[in-house]
């Protein structure tokens, strides 16, 4: 129940960031990622703003033996570059760049009730069925 | 150039932070988005099903509460259905085999200065940019 909590609160809070800085709107996105064009340089405002916090933070709070509320730490545990790796981030580039949503503002931009998000999420769910698929066959 | 929105990406960007910060500090995780959905869709019980889908009901109140207090939600859709629904399919299966997103790798594994997680972010970013080259200068 605690950690329900705590993680409703800091979803609040991250969506409340994706908003402020308008992440949510693709635009902003796509104008970043437009170097040649009219480049908006909003998403690096944002981006190296979060990660001043995380790179302070992150190490101060693994020294720790054990996160506040949960008896251990539950991180990532693989080092290798492999190819589910990058071509992953390949195929999450292609439509990244093509509808300027990943999946922090499509969810959060649903609190718009544009039917354009929602369709985006549905896709988004799609894939990612797909890509449990695409997983196991691989492995 | 496009002018940017300075403040809003500041403080905004900080939240953001600060919500990754407290994620690790209180229940121990990574505050990956795409992860994250993956334990809601799949029905996971056996890996903190009730903390995952309590983050994305948050993500989804915070941006109620924006609309409530600041003002409606600022999306200026870049694509038309059927390139909406490409992109989310790719979207969907890129983070999970790719194992995370903007959020993941972006903002926490370059904090966890974790290998994967800088070889991800700089491809993303190639390939999006390159995407967009593709879409908004030779293609139209």
């Amino acid at each position: 129940m605690k950690t329900s909590i705590a993680a409703l609160i800091c979803g609040i809070i991250f969506g409340l960031g994706l908003t402020i800085s308008e992440m949510v709107n693709p635009a902003r996105v796509i104008g970043f990622l437009d170097i040649t064009g009219e480049w908006d340089l909003t998403l690096m405002l944002v981006m190296g703003s979060a990660l001043i916090v995380t790179v302070i933070g992150f190490p101060l709070i693994t020294r720790k033996a054990h996160p506040l509320l949960a008896e251990k730490f539950s991180l990532p545990t693989k080092t290798e570059l492999d190819l589910p790796l990058i071509s992953g981030a390949v195929l999450f580039g292609i439509g990244w760049g093509l509808a300027g949503l990943c999946p922090g503002p499509a969810l959060a931009g649903l609190a718009s009730l544009n039917p354009a998000v929602f369709l985006f999420v549905a896709a988004m769910v799609a894939g990612q069925f797909i890509g449990i698929r695409l997983e196991k066959a691989l492995a | 150039m496009i002018e940017p929105n300075v403040a809003g990406g500041v403080i905004g960007g900080a939240l953001i932070g600060i919500s990754s910060v407290l994620m690790l500090l209180l229940l121990g995780r990574i505050t990956g988005i795409a992860g994250i959905l993956t334990g809601v869709i799949t029905w996971n019980k056996a890996d903190g099903l009730p903390w995952r889908a309590a983050f994305v009901i948050g993500l989804v109140l915070g941006a109620v509460l924006y609309q409530v207090f600041v003002g409606p939600l600022p999306m200026d859709m870049q694509a038309g259905t059927p390139v909406l629904i490409i992109a989310g399919l790719l979207v969907g299966m890129g983070t999970r085999l790719g194992s995370g997103c903007t959020s993941g790798h972006g903002v926490c594994g370059i904090a966890r200065r974790s290998p994967r997680s800088f070889a991800s972010t700089a491809t993303f970013m190639a390939v999006a940019v390159a995407t967009v080259f593709v879409t908004r200068h030779l293609l139209s």
